[in-house]
């Protein structure tokens, strides 16, 4: 069967300008609990990759620039 | 390389001790196992990262089952369980956890984690439970897995995280020889070759669909997909008690608790629509949820904690632990709503099925030593059998199963297993990765935890059971013909499935053996509702046998700590009988 993407709007958000990913930092990719984060080959930042968050927060807390910023997502706003 | 790119390859470690999971239970358990044999090897694998893994990621707001000296004594304690759980309850291992767990409470202190304090120095304890007096706040909650973690490092485990163990090895004498698993960025297979293996893998968290939409909005852990249950089952060992599923009352929409047992010894009650109590107590047992059930149906409802009746000052005290420990995105929604708790109650609601002993009963069946019924193998914290364990259960009886399994490893060698086993296990692993064409594993999931709402969330009607365990097996069909992964991030949720299929059939199994009703609304039969003492006062067990689920009864064992006829019933009285 042929696949097709589904948008959705990610909860996690990465101000590009504080992220240190491009300097060697992946704290935030290491410690998701469930491995959705991930360093954009094209922009060597940290973005979310997959859309299956627990809103836990470690991501954020972690960072040491203050770059990640989680939001409740969407459809339980 | 590409992302989470796919690499075929095979190897093989070992070890004395092999923790599986790094949560609550499993650190600790690595951790004893270690002090006692500080020779030995002792290997801790997870999933994710054990820095911020787990029920635990972020901290705790307290220990909601902690048995003090001067608040509370093992005898009381054991008994308060017993009738919790409608007394199918094994006291050896509650009463052993009631003996210990002020020694853990102790040497959490000594690794920097507080415990909120009165004036005299003394633990502050609060009352949540219908009789006695267990919940201990955590001042400084949001440490305790750095504090965690510092032991570790000290102590030098061996750490491997991002490895998802599929399966368990023995030999064929029946004893336990390891495990396989899976790296979740790469796809490559490591086999650990170990002399006694503790599994932590915490609950069956990703069973039920949650309402918000979110499948990995689940009040678990998400990570916590049932693989532990599953592994177990597979390497033939009993599983007690499953029928006993564990469901929440929550914050409608947001998977984490309003919490009760944070705010009501403030003062903080459940409440229906009328801003009546319709519960006498707010402690997370089957009859309460039922009654939560009820009111929900019975036009009283939508049900909420208040706590606007409170001094604002109390409120704010309360706010600094619901929104910043635990779940601090609890506060991030309540502000994203605009909800105030001094003028406004909490709506709260039930939340999806799972199986989970930390806050019910069923899981792996273990005794008083964390030992399940297969030899060199042991089980603690969410998945094992000891009911009502909470953190500080996981803790406890992470570390009894550390010291006896490290005592098993210093008394055999290693078991041999067949590499046959091993064959079979990878194709069984890379198979979604082989297709070309297929159905993703999220959609496999969809479907798979949409029939678990449909057809076995309680009240659990036969004919609704019948029906969806026809419906899981078409969808079991799919997972195991068409079901695709392109990645090695997709592989892992690949496998989570097969996982989570697996509880979906042992719940089914478990829930139609047990022909009456009991633990409120936990295992709620229609076809038959009344409690059945005569025939069903013992526990259930499930195993595989000749390659078959196959269920049977097993006697409670004698009560240590005595049940009069007038408490037995105690936590069945919950309901307030006049309101007005
Ligand atoms: C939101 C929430 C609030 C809670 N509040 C309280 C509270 O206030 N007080 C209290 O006492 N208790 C509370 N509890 C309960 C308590 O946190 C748990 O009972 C306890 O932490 C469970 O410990 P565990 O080790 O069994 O599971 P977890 O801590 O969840 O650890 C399981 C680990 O296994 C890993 N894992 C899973 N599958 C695999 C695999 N296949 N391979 C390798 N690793 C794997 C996971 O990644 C995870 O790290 C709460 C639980 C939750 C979810
Ligand atoms: S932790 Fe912060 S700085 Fe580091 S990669 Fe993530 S977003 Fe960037
Ligand atoms: S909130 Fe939790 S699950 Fe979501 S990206 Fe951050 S660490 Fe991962």
């Amino acid at each position: 069967m042929p696949l097709a993407s589904y948008q959705t709007s990610v909860p996690v958000v990465v101000d590009d300008a504080k992220c240190i990913a491009d300097k060697g930092c992946t704290v935030c990719v290491d410690v998701c609990p469930l491995d959705v984060l991930r360093i954009s080959d094209m922009t060597n930042k940290a973005y979310m990759a997959y859309d299956e968050c627990w809103y836990c927060m470690p991501c954020e807390a972690d960072c040491p620039t203050g770059a990640v910023t989680v939001n409740i997502p969407y459809l339980l706003r | 390389m590409a992302l989470d790119q796919i690499v075929d390859g095979l190897s093989e470690v070992s070890c004395d001790v092999l923790v599986i999971g790094g949560g609550t239970a499993g650190p600790m358990a690595a951790l004893k196992a270690k002090l006692k044999n500080p020779k030995a090897n002792v290997v801790l694998l997870e999933k994710a990262n054990v820095k911020r893994s787990g029920a635990i990621s972020m901290g705790m707001d307290g220990l909601n089952n902690a048995v003090i000296p001067g608040y509370a004594t093992p005898e009381q304690y054991t008994k308060e369980i017993t009738i919790a759980n409608d007394g199918i309850v094994d006291q050896k291992a509650v009463y052993k956890y009631a003996q210990n767990c002020y020694s853990i409470i102790e040497e959490l202190d000594s690794f920097g984690i507080r415990f909120l304090k009165n004036e005299n120095g003394d633990y502050a304890v609060k009352k949540v439970h219908h009789i006695g007096t267990y919940v201990l706040p955590m001042p400084n909650g949001e440490t305790v897995k750095k504090a965690l973690y510092r032991q570790l490092r000290r102590a030098r485990i061996l750490i491997s995280n991002r490895y998802m163990a599929t399966r368990l090895l023995k030999s064929t004498d029946g004893r336990i020889a390891g495990a396989i698993s899976v790296n979740t960025r790469t796809a490559e297979m490591l086999v650990i070759k170990a002399k006694s293996v503790i599994l932590c893998m915490g609950a069956a968290g990703r069973l039920g669909l949650p309402t918000s939409g979110y499948m990995f909005g689940t009040y678990e852990n998400a990570a916590n997909s049932g693989d532990g249950y599953s592994m177990a089952y597979h390497a033939g060992a009993a599983l007690a008690n499953l029928e006993c599923y564990q469901i929440n009352p929550l914050i409608k929409d947001y998977n984490g608790p309003a919490c009760a047992y944070v705010a009501g010894p403030f003062g903080a009650f459940t409440a229906n629509n009328e801003g009546y109590r319709f519960i006498e107590c707010d402690y997370w047992s089957g009859q309460m949820m039922l009654e939560f059930y009820n009111e929900l149906l019975s036009g009283k409802g939508p049900v909420f904690l208040q706590l606007k009746h409170l001094h604002p000052d109390t409120i704010s005290e309360i706010e600094s632990t619901l929104h910043k420990v635990e779940r601090p995105t609890r506060g991030l929604f309540q502000q994203g709503r605009g909800v105030d708790y001094r003028s406004e109650s909490i709506e709260m609601h039930i939340s999806e099925i799972g199986f989970c002993s930390g806050h019910s009963a069923s899981g792996v069946f273990v005794d008083h030593n964390a030992r399940t019924t297969v030899p060199g193998l042991y089980a603690a914290g969410d998945m094992a059998s000891v009911p009502h364990n909470y953190m500080l259960g996981a803790f406890t009886n992470g570390s009894v199963a550390g010291i006896d399994a490290m005592e098993f490893a210093d008394n055999h060698d290693f078991a041999e297993f067949d590499a046959a086993d091993v064959a079979s296990e990878r194709d069984r692993v890379m198979a979604p990765t082989k297709r070309e064409d297929g159905i993703p594993p999220n959609q496999i999931e969809y479907k798979t935890r949409r029939l678990v709402n449909d057809y076995l969330q309680p009240p659990k009607v036969t004919r609704k059971y019948e029906l969806g365990m026809r419906r899981l097996a078409e969808a079991r069909e799919d997972m195991q013909e068409r079901m695709i992964a392109r990645n090695a991030h997709e592989l892992l949720r690949a496998l989570e499935v097969q996982s989570i299929m697996d509880c979906a059939d042992m719940a089914v199994h478990a829930s139609l053996y047990r022909e009456e009703s009991r633990w409120g609304l936990y295992h709620w039969r229609t076809d038959f509702p009344e409690k059945d003492n005569e025939n069903w006062f013992c526990h259930t067990l499930l195993s595989k046998q000749d390659g078959k689920m196959t269920s049977e009864k097993r006697a409670v064992e004698p009560y240590i700590v005595p049940i009069a006829d007038e408490e037995k019933d105690l936590y069945d009285k919950q309901r307030i009988r006049a309101t007005a």
